[in-house]
C-alpha cells in the first residue's frame, strides 16, 4: 500500500529569547500556531488534530501541558497526541503528525513544540537526583564533554575546531530574525576566549537557555494544491532509539543515528548524502558535535567529519551548509529545538529562509537526537513532490 | 463475518500482559517492574524485540519524580540493535494510537506497546494537581478526588445518579474483580469513610504501581500469532476544554465524539472496559457510549480494582481484547482518560471474527 505524500505548508516560530515575562505558556504556543496558520493561510476549523512536543514537564513545572494548553491551540473537540523523546523530542513530534497524514488518518495537522525555560532551571530539571542510577552530572555538557574529548583522540582533529562550529553559527544566527542569541560583535577570538565550562567545551560553544516554540501545517496532497506559497514535500522520515548506558555503545557515533540517517536516506533514494543534500539543520548543542555528526549522518568518512569544518564546507557559501539559521548554538528551547530543525530545513527548500537562505536549496535534511544520544529523529525535504 | 475497518489496513490486538498491580513497589526499580511484562507479552507471540517493527511506550515523569525517566526504562526492551521506537508523556492508549497509525502507513506490521506507572513514591493526590492550569489552578492544590468530588455532585444534584448507585457500582467493580488475578482490591470491600462527599473509599481508584504490554499486528500477520485476534475496527481520541467551568461536568462530549469516529454506535456492543477512576465516571461514560444494562461493563474490575496510573487506559483496551482472544466478546468497546473530570477520552472498537 501507498503512503499519502505529506507536505509542510505552514510554518511559524516565535522570536527565541531568554525569557519572555510577557506571555503566559499558552500565549507563547499560541503565537508559533497563528504564525504557521497565517503563513498557510488557514484557519483554526481547517486543523484536524493537533500533535504538541516538549521535553521533560519538569522544565516548567507543569504535568501533561497538552491539557491545560489544549484551548490555547484550538484542540478543543479535535484529537491532541502529546509526545516525548528527550531532546529529538521536536522531531519526534513532527515525525507522528506526519504518520497522520501519510496514513490518510487526518488531513491536515498542526504540530508544535515549545519550552519556556524562564519558568524554571533546565540544569538541574535534568539533574534530580535517582538511586542507582548515574545522575547526568549536572546538566547535559557534563554528560557529553567526555564524548567530545574521545572524539579529538580518536580522529586527532585539532582543538581548533569547536570554536570555528561556534563563530559560524553565532554568526548565521545574526540572518536569521528569530533566532535567540544576536551576536553583533563575535569572533574568533571571544569565542576562543571564552571560559572552560567542561573541558574541552567552552561557554561560547554551548547553547543557550531560550524561551520559544515552533509550529508546522502538515497536510496531504489536495491541501498542498491549496498552498499559498511553495510546499515542502517529506521525501522520507525516521527514529531510532538505543540505549543510553551499555558496555557496546559507540557514543561518538552511535548506532541508532546511523540507521535513522540510512533509512531517511532509503525512503528520499539519496546515495550520496554530501552531493545530494543542499543543506543540513542538525542539533548541534554543544560545537563539537558538527563534526561528530556529520560523519554519523555519513556527509563525512569516519575521523573526517572535522575536516569539512575546517575547510569551511560548513559555512553558509559553502558547498553543505549547516545550520544556516543558527541552530541550537544560538537558540535552543530544548522541547522546540528538534522542530526548528526540521521546520528551518522545511523553510529551504521553500525558499522562505530569508537572509540564511540557502540558493536554490532543492533538498534538505532536519536532525534532532535526545538522552544520552540515546534517541534520533530526522527527516529529508524537498522542493518537489516525491515520486513514486 | 461483518466486521468493517475504516482504515487501510486491518490491525489488532494479539497478545496481551500485565504486572500484579499492588500498593508499593519499593524493591523494584521501573526497569524491573516492566521487564517481566515485556517478556511476557512478547512469548505470547514468540515474536523477539528485535522483530518488531515499532516499539511505543507512555508514561509520565512526574510520578517518577525526575526527567527523563522512560529512557532508562527502555532498556528493559533491549534496544540493540537500535529500535523504531518512540514514547508519548500520556496513558499507555494513546502509545497504541500512535502505534496504530504507523501500521496504518505501512512501515511496520507490529508494534509493542508498554505503560507503567508507579504512583507509591509520592503521593499521587498531590502529584496530579500539577496537571492543572500552572497559573490559576495549580497554585490552589485542588487535588484529583476534590475535582471528582464536584463532578459527582454534578451528577447527584441532576438526578443522574445517587450515593446508592454510586456504592453498587464500587461493589460490583470489586466482586468484579475477584477473578482477575492482576486485580490490586478484590471481592466485596467496604463502601468506606467519605473522602470528599459525596465520594467515599469505595468510589475512588486505590493508588497502585503497574505495568502493561500489548502487541499489534496487521491482518495475516496478526491471525499468525493469535487464534482470534482482537481487530480494531475502529479508534480514536478527543480532547475538551482545561476549565471545568467551561464543561458540563455531567457529560462527556469527547468520548460520545471519539465513539462516533470510531463506529461504536454501528453495532451492539457485548463488554466495555471503561477508565473510570471514580465510580461517578462510570456514570457520565456509560451515558456518552449509550451503554444498557446487557452490557458486562469492567469485567476485570476496572480502575476502582487497580489504578496504575499511565497504565491504567492501556490495560482497557488489553482486557477487552483479551475477552475476545479467550472467546467471550465479539464486540467490546475499551476506554481510556487523560486529565481532570474526564478531559480527554480515547474510545476504541475491538472485534472478533465470527464463524
Amino acid at each position: 500500500m501507498s503512503k499519502e505524500p505529506v507536505a509542510v505548508v505552514g510554518i511559524g516560530q516565535t522570536k527565541h529569547v531568554a525569557a519572555r515575562h510577557d506571555v503566559s505558556i499558552a500565549g507563547l504556543v499560541r503565537e508559533a500556531a497563528v504564525r504557521a496558520l497565517e503563513d498557510a493561510e488557514l484557519t483554526w476549523a481547517d486543523i484536524d488534530a493537533v500533535v504538541i512536543g516538549k521535553a521533560p514537564d519538569f522544565f516548567e513545572g507543569v504535568m501533561m501541558p497538552e491539557l491545560y494548553l489544549a484551548d490555547a491551540l484550538g484542540a478543543v473537540g479535535k484529537p491532541m497526541l502529546r509526545v516525548h523523546t528527550a531532546g529529538s523530542v521536536g522531531g519526534s513530534t513532527a515525525l507522528v503528525a506526519m504518520n497522520l497524514v501519510a496514513a490518510r488518518v487526518h488531513r491536515t495537522v498542526l504540530t508544535l513544540a515549545f519550552e519556556k525555560q524562564s519558568e524554571s532551571n533546565a540544569m538541574w530539571g535534568l539533574s534530580l537526583p535517582v538511586p542507582f542510577q548515574q545522575p547526568l552530572l549536572a546538566g547535559a555538557g557534563g554528560f557529553f564533554a567526555p564524548h567530545v574529548r574521545a572524539y579529538m583522540r580518536r580522529t586527532g582533529a585539532p582543538d581548533t575546531v569547536g570554536s570555528l562550529v561556534a563563530y559560524k553559527d553565532r554568526r548565521n544566527a545574526l540572518k536569521n530574525p528569530y533566532a535567540h542569541l544576536h551576536e553583533s560583535d563575535i569572533t574568533l577570538e571571544k569565542v576562543q576566549a571564552s571560559p572552560m565550562l567542561w573541558d574541552p567545551i567552552r561557554y561560547s560553544e554551548t547553547c543557550p537557555s531560550s524561551d520559544g516554540a515552533c509550529a508546522m501545517i502538515l497536510t496531504d496532497r489536495e491541501g498542498a494544491a491549496r498552498s499559498p506559497r511553495p510546499p515542502a514535500w517529506v521525501h522520507g522520515g525516521a527514529m531510532r532509539s538505543e540505549p543510553t548506558l551499555f558496555a557496546g555503545k559507540d557514543f561518538v557515533s552511535p548506532q541508532a543515528g546511523k540507521d535513522c540517517a540510512a533509512d531517511v536516506y532509503r525512503q528520499a533514494g539519496i546515495s550520496d548524502p554530501r552531493r545530494e543534500i543542499d543543506a543540513v539543520e542538525m542539533y548541534v548543542p554543544f560545537s563539537w558535535y558538527e563534526p561528530m555528526w556529520l560523519e554519523n549522518l555519513g556527509f563525512a568518512a569516519e575521523g573526517e567529519g572535522w575536516k569539512l569544518t575546517e575547510a569551511g564546507v560548513t559555512e553558509l557559501d559553502g558547498d553543505l551548509p549547516v545550520n544556516p539559521s543558527g541552530g541550537v548554538l544560538s537558540t535552543n528551547p530544548i522541547g522546540a529545538s528538534g522542530m526548528i530543525r526540521f521546520a528551518e530545513a522545511a523553510l529551504q527548500v521553500r525558499g522562505q529562509a530569508g537572509e540564511h537562505q540557502i540558493a536554490d536549496a532543492r533538498r534538505a535534511m532536519g536532525h534532532a537526537y535526545g538522552g544520552g544520544a540515546q534517541f534520533f529523529a530526522m527527516w529529508l525535504v524537498g522542493a518537489e513532490q516525491p515520486t513514486g | 463475518m461483518a466486521r468493517t475497518s475504516r482504515h487501510a489496513r486491518d490491525v489488532a490486538v494479539v497478545a496481551f500482559a500485565q504486572s500484579d498491580h499492588r500498593r508499593d513497589t519499593d524493591e523494584l526499580s521501573e526497569v524491573e517492574m516492566v521487564m517481566p511484562v515485556l517478556h511476557r507479552v512478547l512469548a505470547r507471540t514468540g515474536l523477539k524485540a528485535g522483530e518488531i517493527g515499532f516499539t511505543c511506550s507512555g508514561s509520565s515523569d512526574y510520578l517518577a519524580g525526575r526527567a527523563f525517566s522512560f529512557t532508562m526504562t527502555l532498556d528493559g526492551v533491549g534496544a540493540w540493535p537500535p529500535i523504531s521506537e518512540s514514547h508519548v508523556e500520556m496513558d499507555g492508549a494513546w502509545a497504541l494510537y500512535e502505534a496504530w497509525v504507523k501500521i496504518q502507513t505501512g512501515e511496520a506490521d507490529t508494534a509493542l506497546v508498554y505503560a507503567y506507572g508507579k504512583s507509591s513514591p509520592g503521593s499521587v493526590r498531590d502529584v496530579m494537581t500539577r496537571q492543572l492550569d500552572p497559573y490559576y489552578l495549580a497554585p490552589l492544590w485542588p487535588d484529583s478526588v476534590a475535582l471528582a468530588a464536584l463532578q459527582a455532585r454534578a451528577l447527584i444534584d441532576a438526578g443522574e445518579t445517587d450515593e446508592r448507585a454510586l456504592a453498587a457500582i464500587g461493589a460490583r467493580s470489586r466482586t468484579s474483580a475477584e477473578t482477575n488475578p492482576h486485580a490490586q482490591l478484590r471481592g466485596p470491600v467496604p463502601q468506606g469513610e467519605y473522602q470528599v462527599a459525596p465520594l467515599r473509599t469505595g468510589d475512588c481508584p486505590p493508588v497502585s504501581d503497574g505495568a502493561a504490554a500489548v502487541i499489534l499486528a496487521a491482518g495475516d500477520v496478526a491471525r499468525g500469532l493469535c487464534e482470534r485476534p482482537a481487530w480494531i475496527t475502529g479508534i480514536d481520541h478527543r480532547i475538551e476544554a482545561h476549565g471545568l467551568g467551561l464543561r458540563d461536568l455531567t457529560d462527556s462530549v469527547s468520548t460520545r465524539l471519539a465513539a462516533e469516529q470510531a463506529g461504536v454506535f454501528e453495532g451492539t456492543v457485548d463488554t466495555a472496559e471503561l477508565h473510570a477512576p471514580f465510580s461517578s465516571q462510570e456514570v457520565v461514560l456509560r451515558k456518552a457510549l449509550r451503554l444498557g444494562d446487557e452490557v458486562d461493563v469492567n469485567p476485570s474490575g476496572g480502575a476502582l480494582a487497580a489504578h496504575p496510573v499511565m497504565a491504567a487506559g492501556l490495560i482497557r483496551i488489553g482486557e477487552a481484547a483479551a475477552r475476545i482472544h479467550r472467546g467471550e466478546s465479539d464486540r467490546a468497546v475499551a476506554h481510556a482518560t487523560s486529565g481532570p473530570c474526564l478531559q480527554q477520552n480515547l474510545v476504541a472498537v475491538l472485534e472478533g471474527d465470527r464463524t
